[in-house]
């Protein structure tokens, strides 16, 4: 039977059908003629490529966790909160991205560069590069840290950061999801930070310098795509408060947030 | 039984065309149409005789409103059905139309290891423009498939089904037969799919826990009782509804999806042979006919004892062959639900082209255990009456083994062969295993086991026992270990377990197969090879023993000899494990009458064991019919 010859009346297609008592193949009516080899050409290209890697591909995600709007009594700000990896199951470089934008101006940029390993069913070790390109003076810090799924399904990031003069910085967040449905979905944050010391010229004050607690709705509308509303508290602590305070700023701020998680 | 004939074949008639009854492709179901083409025309997609010419190509498809492109046979979806005749020399031109390299495998064919269509293995693939000559003796009879081996083919269409007509008369009375032959489609590129359970491994989990279930938990149960209920889940980091990895397909009966409902005529009385095959790539179907009995004949193309059943879950690769006999006037629905309930096929087997179809309700969607997770007691029942029946086996004498002599054997390079101690012969202490000698890396080599469990019952009876873990088999790889794995034997799976209690659906399991004909190879095993199918489901890696497929070394069988493979489950999917070449040899309780299967499917959590008789040389292939799981949890099996 000649699938693809458009001169076939769609009539004679049918009766063929019904007539081939066990043909099963859905056959488009349309007029148009499909090069299905060229549809497939892109395809098999890629599929080709994975046969080489047999149960382990090499594979890249792209996760926008935080691409936001937020406002805090009128005053805007945006935030890009992004990782990415490229690797295999075990191994694989992790990028993650964290900018803050503030009336029109890059406030806050950091970049940290990872080489992360697998060390355990749900985690893994991470280790590299954190640059703090944004708020200058610039700084480099060596990073390593964890990253995985505690249980109770708290996805946990914690990391010591060293300096270069030797100065010490740890952070350690924390995220949950509650499913009100299968997609709307409520995700509770926090993340704290410290400092094994005071750095006058960042207006850092050592232990625990801030906290963020964040609590974001989304509606996934697919998986790989959920708007979301939400709010986010900021609070300075200790000598990080004091510094905060003396610029005029208060130690603590409640935003509320309007933004898009997205992964490919 | 009046299933089976005492004389020679009178009734059997092969009308051609009738293995298909009337299917219609791109046609709405209409009722006239139906009533219009019920005479039998003869079928092109039937090929009968020695020698067939087989084009694979790409193919424009459309199930669900949007055209895809499809790999087929052909120019069919599924591909044509082979009939074949036992002791013939077939010969089969297979051409490949595609940009890629491709394969036919011969689904539970017993053949040379050249013939059987494993890239990697004895054979080298079809390249793109190529032809290649597959030629072999037909050495059995039953109901059979053939399929794809090469990458993702076979989950974009590239299968069909094997009918091998017996040489001497058939034992099965029947008066008609067809081909029921389930699949899973999607239109999204299976490479995709794949990638995103990589990323994502609930991607396709849309059942998962939410504030609602644990107040209405609560409220049932009170907090404490369903607090302790999910901790243990959360503590694990796993979902007691992740039953299945891919959903969302549209599931086709004979290629027809569930609103054009693949439909049959037949005739009061008639006896027909229903040659059910799981051609899908990653689905289990339940399978059942509302207001039939269902006589189960045949298991992967061999001849059992007739089991009347209400339900069967058919495993991926899996063949059943059922008798029914529909004495009234009345459409049936031939209803087959995956096995986590988001999803069905269904066809119509009707006496009458003007009748209505009732599609029955999808059973609740099942949950995991904690015995799906290999945690049940030793000695804890699972609401089964078959399994007391199976208990009762224990009165066999098996005292009197003594396999001491079979020791000596070569077992270097063979991964995780494991001594098993069995000093008290006793049926309660089958399967106690002494591994304290043991402490592996990997590849491990093995002592030669001095006594051994008797054939025909192997590990599959008497009380769940702790098994040992190797080294290969922690890391960030594996994430579960079943402690106390639990024997599946009579186990009718996941979701059908209380079928019988709750619906009074008599549901088929291992236990009750066994063979027609009394077992071939009345040896006992020499030794056993023990088995562990791990996976990390977070991360989708999957293993056998903790070690990947391209990282581990062959097994290897000596020609001639007869074995036994235990297989522990340490995820909580449900595993389809098909050793190609050989047949597996399910222990069901019944030393004269073991049955044999290509696949066999090794429940969550638990174990199963089965004998093979290495009596074909060459590479094999060996792995979970999954398809997105098969890269990782494959062996090759080396007969030398």
């Amino acid at each position: 039977m000649i699938i693809f010859n458009k001169n076939f009346s769609r009539k004679y297609l049918i009766a063929t059908l019904v007539a081939a008592n066990f043909s099963t193949i859905n056959i488009a009516l349309a007029d148009e003629h499909v090069d299905v080899h060229a549809q497939h050409h892109v395809d098999s290209q890629e599929e080709e490529h994975m046969h080489d890697h047999g149960d382990n591909p090499a594979l890249t995600k792209v996760m926008f966790d935080q691409l936001e709007l937020r406002d805090h009594d009128g005053k805007h700000s945006s935030v890009i909160d992004a990782q990415a990896w490229i690797g295999k199951d075990v191994d694989k470089i992790w990028l993650k991205v964290d900018v803050e934008k503030f009336s029109g101006d890059i406030h806050e940029a950091e970049v940290q560069t990872l080489y992360s390993r697998a060390i355990a069913p749900y985690w893994d070790l991470q280790m590299g590069v954190r640059s703090d390109l944004k708020p200058e003076p610039t700084a480099t810090w060596g990073v390593l840290g964890v990253q995985g799924l505690a249980p109770y399904f708290f996805e946990v990031d914690a990391a010591v950061f060293v300096g270069e003069s030797g100065d010490t910085a740890a952070r350690v967040s924390a995220e949950y999801d509650l499913l009100f449905t299968q997609k709307l979905i409520l995700s509770p944050e926090v993340e704290f930070n410290f400092y094994g010391q005071s750095n006058n010229e960042k207006m850092i004050g050592s232990g625990l310098s801030d906290a963020n607690a964040s609590l974001r709705l989304r509606y996934e509308i697919y998986r790989e795509l959920a708007p979301y509303i939400g709010i986010n508290w900021v609070k300075k602590f200790d000598r990080t408060e004091d510094f905060a305070k003396a610029r005029g700023e208060s130690g603590g701020e409640t935003e509320w947030v309007l933004g898009l998680r997205a992964w490919f | 039984m009046k299933t089976f004939n005492s004389q020679p074949m009178s009734r059997r008639q092969f009308v051609l065309g009738t293995s298909s009854g009337i299917a219609l492709g791109a046609l709405p179901l209409s009722q006239s149409i139906l009533a219009d083409s019920s005479s039998q025309t003869p079928s092109e997609k039937i090929l009968n005789g020695k020698e067939f010419d087989l084009h694979i190509d790409y193919q424009k498809v459309n199930y669900t409103g949007k055209n895809r492109v499809a790999t087929t046979v052909n120019s069919s979806l599924p591909g044509p059905i082979l009939r074949w005749k036992e002791g013939d020399r077939v010969k089969l031109r297979v051409t490949n139309h595609l940009k890629e390299d491709t394969s036919i495998h011969w689904h539970g064919i017993v053949l040379p290891s050249t013939m059987d269509g494993s890239p990697g293995f004895d054979f080298d693939g079809i390249k793109p423009g190529e032809t290649f000559e597959y030629e072999f003796d037909v050495k059995q009879n039953g109901t059979y498939w053939y399929h794809s081996h090469s990458g993702l083919q076979e989950q974009t269409g590239l299968s069909g089904a094997i009918i091998i007509e017996p040489k001497e008369k058939d034992p099965v009375i029947y008066d008609r037969d067809m081909i029921v032959m389930l699949s899973d489609w999607t239109d999204t590129d299976p490479e995709k799919i794949y990638h995103n359970i990589k990323k994502m491994s609930h991607y396709y989990n849309y059942r998962e826990r939410t504030i609602g279930d644990f107040w209405a938990d609560i409220k049932t149960k009170g907090f404490a009782h369903t607090w302790n209920d999910r901790a243990m889940w959360n503590r694990m980091r796993m979902s007691d509804t992740d039953i299945a990895d891919v959903v969302g397909y549209t599931y086709l009966m004979n290629g027809i999806t569930p609103e054009r409902n693949w439909t049959t005529l037949c005739k009061p009385g008639e006896k027909i042979r229903l040659r059910f095959i799981n051609g899908a790539a990653m689905t289990m179907f339940d399978v059942r006919i509302p207001g039939l009995k269902m006589t189960v004949v045949a298991a992967d193309g061999q001849n059992i004892r007739p089991v009347i059943v209400d339900e069967f879950r058919i495993g991926n690769a899996e063949t059943y062959d059922v008798i029914v006999t529909p004495e009234q006037d009345q459409a049936y629905t031939i209803f087959a639900q995956n096995m986590d309930r988001t999803g069905f096929a269904r066809g119509t087997l009707s006496t009458n082209p003007h009748l209505n179809t009732v599609i029955p309700a999808m059973d609740p969607a099942p949950r995991l255990t904690h015995r799906d997770m290999g945690m049940e007691m030793a000695g804890m029942d699972h609401s089964q009456h078959e399994s007391s029946r199976i208990i009762d086996h224990s009165d066999h004498d098996v005292s009197a083994m003594n396999h001491a002599a079979h020791g000596g054997h070569d077992m270097h390079n063979m991964e995780n062969t494991q001594s098993t101690d069995h000093s008290a012969h006793d049926m309660n202490n089958m399967g106690s295993m002494d591994h304290s000698t043991h402490d592996m890396k990997g590849e491990s080599a093995s002592n030669p086991t001095s006594n051994i469990a008797k054939a025909g019952f192997g590990s599959n009876f008497g009380a769940a026992q702790k098994v040992t873990h190797q080294k290969t088999e922690f890391g960030p790889h594996v994430d579960m270990h079943a402690e106390m794995p639990v024997s599946g034997i009579a186990d009718p799976g996941i979701g059908l377990r209380d079928h019988q209690h709750l619906y009074d659906r008599k549901v088929l399991t291992y236990a009750d197969l066994k063979s027609l004909t009394p077992t071939r190879d009345a040896r006992e095993p020499t030794r056993e090879i023990e088995l562990h199918l791990t996976g990390n489901m977070h991360r989708y890696m999957w293993s056998i023993n903790g070690v990947n497929f391209m990282d581990s070394a062959p097994l290897e069988l000596k020609y001639g000899e007869r074995i036994r493979v235990i297989l522990v489950n340490d995820t909580m999917m449900t595993h389809p494990i098909h050793l190609h070449g050989m047949w597996s040899e399910i222990e069901t309780g019944d030393p004269q009458f073991i049955p044999r299967k290509h696949t066999v499917i090794v429940q969550p959590g638990s174990k199963i064991s089965y004998l093979v008789t290495a009596d074909a040389k060459g590479r094999w292939a060996y792995h979970c019919h999954l398809l997105y799981h098969m890269f990782g949890m494959m062996r090759m099996v080396k007969v030398t």
